[in-house]
């Protein structure tokens, strides 16, 4: 594992010389106006995103960092085509401060639209750099020459290395983004399932974790969190865990309180301790879990009309309406968060499964009282997040702990507890809709209105350092804010309506703190607008695929929702037996990227109101496909992880306390109730390539949810579904 | 001072005999095969090998193994000689983050010693413990089938 950090300088070194005075200066001659592909304005120049070894070595920097999707391996078949050199010869800098790229955060499936982007034409640029240099040294026209594996070779046979040919200071130089980077036909790399290059270390044993970081006299650490929001630690018996072997620090700042030790069980035994000792003044303040919809409802609010379309139309003959609901929902990630850090001389290091390696830098500075320079965060894999989870939160919890031993780094792991009950949840949603239809059956109005948390409370947002920590200490810092918008994601029909109302709601009294879970508000509102959207064709007694595509110009969308229902063999008109039921659920994520049309069965167990999701036919369309098998395992697991949630998830919690808080109590969906998945890809070479992380979640839970209906021959309109009430429906 | 028996090999570690297996594995012997994921025994990410049985070390303690022969991930085979059911998740690609991964081989090693030749239902129910969150199940199966046809030829 490249643990110990780099640093430019000795980056540059170990390059011998490539990378000289390396600075993310602001651009010298580039231009406002000039915009920039993808992120590469974010560090224009060249040497921030490549480097080249005089052993012909390509070392390419990207601020994105692999959450367990494969990014890494994508964005070097990015790299390797365009500069064109073998796969193997790229080496992969992901992720720390100072070193790579500030490319915000790893999220909202736009790693391939912007850090694809930005090296497609880095590299384009810097192999048309590498020939233009070859043509001087062997004084021929530039265009004689080929490159082909890292080597250009004139047509007299003569050949030099791109190590060769890298000199220093040959990428100190701009972007310009006029190279164009290669047509899609010539590629060789892009677009083949060429394997992820971090699963044979996975699965071997290999240090691939930041749990696997091992550092020289490195100690352990555990933090005790309050047993729910709004606690207040009163009194603790500091002295008795001290008392304990190897104990070497015990940290109380307000309400946050840890402990290190030499050992790790030693810092277990010394969390148990805390735990039994301390005392809390807990408020009886969250809502009843219960009626946790109606609460929302009820709370102070920021109305936004998201979307308004008003156009003349038939008379309408009726209204439908429906109201749906989810709850909150964790990423409950398989390794509780983890974190190392060294103090040492006013300087901290800390690694972490961060998202975003520089925007936690600025947050960790704020709270540690630190210049951000003195600080570096270097990413190291966790288990994978979607979305953000307890990461940002355990690099705050290391770094206070470190601060009591200086000089030893400390690597902080939480407790199943800890995550389980702390991590930033997915908000509970109510979506209200209603659609008015005319005599034709046809739509004349359609009405979205929906309430929610905040989708999105990362470190560096709007308001507050978003650092859990931070609000535990003795002189807290404000609980998140948080940035609007996530909410009304794909709240907004693609389906061309003559008329459209859609109005969000966003509460921003959080009961329990809450961010970015996978498609944000996507996931809850595709469910509602794709569920009420079979509803209103039941009711027009029209098939619900027929009816979507009766609604869609897009040739995109229609193309991808013929291509599932073909591969399923959608048939109009089956009806359920009373146990086997199928739905279709269809969305393009955001209104803007990977469009994901899924068909699912599902068969329902009378008794006891079990649901199992027995297959799902997935059709994608992420536009141009840089890894065929990485897509289809994205949009795979997308589907699973969100029968996962349909079916079974909601965090529990009392009026004090979150309650859910280990995977009894939270379950998740086990080996023998996944369905089976086919996906189907549509590929668009010309098209920009579009994340598919997430595209895959909201069709999913609609087609479950439509499938059970149709079993039933009752709408399911609550997440997750309740085999009680399945149970009723079926008497 | 407890002897552990790891990977065919006998290791004198200076722990308390009450220290979670798992920690003395990961800790002491420097292993990252085994992992912690909730430290319950509900989730199946620090699975070892005990006498070929697939136990939960985080469930164990040190003394509780001694005389007993551990075998860890690392154990089953390396980068350079993956066991058939390691070189069958690579390529099956049978991880999205990998956490699970651990104990999703070890426990198929398991189920393989004595199941040569398993159903997709029989592996789904030997792997029902072991959860993964990215959704790598089905790649999984493929993975555990591919390594059964594999030990059997
Ligand atoms: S860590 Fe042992 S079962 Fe989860
Ligand atoms: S691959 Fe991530 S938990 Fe299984």
């Amino acid at each position: 594992m490249t643990a110990p950090l780099l640093t430019r300088r000795q980056f540059g070194k170990s390059m011998v010389g490539i990378v000289v005075a390396f600075t993310f200066a602001p651009a010298l001659t580039w231009s406002a106006e000039a915009e920039l592909p993808g992120d590469l304005g974010v560090a224009p120049r060249l040497e921030a995103w490549l480097a080249i070894a005089p052993d012909g070595t390509v070392t390419i920097f990207t601020g994105k960092v692999e959450i367990g999707q494969g990014v890494l391996t994508a964005l070097a078949q990015i790299a390797a085509e365009e500069l064109d050199v073998a796969l193997p010869a790229i080496r992969m800098i992901s992720g720390q401060t100072g070193l790579t790229p500030n490319e915000g955060f790893t999220s909202g499936s736009q790693s391939m639209e912007k850090g694809g982007a930005a090296l497609r034409f880095a590299c384009a640029e810097a192999r048309h750099i590498l020939l233009d240099q070859a043509a001087t040294r062997l004084a021929v026209p530039v265009t004689t020459l080929k490159a082909a594996d890292g080597v250009v070779t004139a047509a007299d046979g003569r050949q030099l290395s791109y190590g060769e040919l890298a000199s220093s200071g040959l990428f100190h130089r701009d972007a310009t983004a006029k190279v164009a980077p290669k047509p899609p036909a010539e590629y060789k790399i892009v677009g083949t399932s060429v394997p992820r290059r971090d699963i044979p270390a996975k699965v071997t044993g290999g240090a691939s974790y930041v749990q696997d970081l091992r550092l020289p006299g490195m100690v352990f650490g555990r933090i005790v969190r309050p047993p729910g929001p709004g606690a207040v630690l009163t009194t603790v018996d500091m002295e008795a865990a001290r008392r304990l072997p190897g104990i070497l620090a015990v940290v109380r700042d307000g309400s946050f309180l840890g402990v290190v030790a030499l050992r790790e069980e030693q810092a277990i035994r010394g969390r148990e301790a805390l735990l039994r000792s301390a005392k809390w003044r807990e408020t009886t303040t969250l809502p009843d879990e219960g009626r946790i919809h109606a609460w929302l409802q009820a709370q102070p609010d920021e109305v936004a009309m998201v979307s308004e379309k008003r156009s003349a139309t038939a008379p309408v003959v009726r209204r439908l309406t429906a109201t749906f609901t989810k709850r909150y929902t964790a990423h409950a990630s398989l390794a509780p968060s983890c974190a190392v850090a060294e103090m040492s001389e006013g300087k901290l290091r800390v690694w972490s499964h961060t998202q975003g390696v520089y925007p936690l830098r600025a947050s960790l500075a704020t709270v540690l009282k630190l210049d951000p320079e003195d600080i570096v965060v270097a990413h190291v894999e966790g288990s994978g997040c979607y979305g953000h989870n307890g990461a940002d939160d355990a690099a705050l919890d290391a770094a206070l702990l470190a601060r009591a031993v200086p000089g030893r780094p400390v690597k902080l792991q939480w407790m199943r507890d800890d995550e389980a009950a702390w991590e930033p949840f997915g908000s509970a949603m109510v979506m209200q809709l209603s659609a008015d239809l005319s005599a034709d059956n046809g739509i004349v109005d359609w009405q979205h209105e929906l309430w929610s948390n905040i989708h999105s409370s990362r470190p560096g947002r709007v308001g507050g350092v978003n650092l859990l920590a931070a609000e535990h200490l003795a002189v807290p810092f404000a609980a998140a804010q948080g940035q609007s918008g996530g909410e009304d994601r794909n709240a907004v029909p693609l389906y061309d309506f003559p008329n459209q109302k859609i109005i969000r709601h966003l509460i921003r009294k959080m009961p329990l703190r809450t961010s970015a879970l996978r498609t944000l508000g996507a996931y809850g509102n595709v469910f509602a607008l794709e569920s009420f959207l079979d509803e209103v064709a039941e009711a027009a007694g029209v098939d619900p695929v027929a009816y979507r595509l009766r609604y869609l110009s897009d040739p995109r969308a229609r193309a991808v929702i013929e291509l599932a229902a073909g591969k399923a063999n959608w048939r109009p008109g089956v009806k359920s037996d009373g146990v086997r039921g199928r739905g279709f659920g269809f969305a393009m994520y955001k209104n803007l990227a990977c469009y994901v049309a899924c068909v699912a069965d599902v068969s329902v167990n009378r008794q006891s109101g079990q649901v199992s999701v027995t297959r799902v036919v997935a059709a994608a369309d992420a536009g141009q496909i840089i890894n065929p098998q990485g897509l289809e395992m994205q949009i795979e697991g997308g589907v699973i992880q969100s029968t996962s949630w349909t079916l079974l998830e909601a965090v529990r919690f009392d009026r004090a306390r979150v309650t859910s808080r280990d995977w009894e109590s939270y379950p998740i969906l086990h080996f023998p109730a996944v369905p089976k998945v086919e996906v189907h890809l549509i590929d668009r070479p010309d098209e920009p390539s579009l994340g598919g992380g997430e595209a895959s979640t909201g069709p999913a839970a609609a087609a479950i949810a439509n499938a059970v209906s149709h079993a039933l021959g009752r709408r399911v309109r609550h997440l997750p579904l309740d085999p009680g009430w399945i149970k009723g429906a079926v008497l | 001072m407890v002897t552990l028996d790891v990977n065919g090999k006998k290791h004198a570690v200076d722990v308390s005999p009450d220290t979670p297996l798992l920690y003395v594995l990961r800790n002491d012997l420097g292993l990252n095969g085994p992992k912690f994921g909730c430290g319950l025994g509900q989730c199946g990410t620090c699975t070892v090998l005990m006498d070929g049985r697939a136990v939960l070390s985080c469930m164990m303690t040190a003394a509780a193994v001694v005389g007993r022969k551990i075998v860890t991930l690392e154990g089953l085979g390396s980068l350079e000689k993956p066991h058939p059911l390691q070189q069958a998740f690579i390529a099956e690609q049978a991880a999205q983050c990998g956490y699970c991964a651990n104990g999703m081989i070890m426990k198929s090693k398991e189920l393989l010693d004595r199941t040569p030749d398993p159903s997709e239902v029989q592996i789904r129910s030997a792997l029902a413990a072991h959860l993964c969150r990215c959704g790598t199940h089905n790649n999984i199966i493929r993975a555990v089938q591919q390594a059964a046809r594999e030990m059997k030829s």
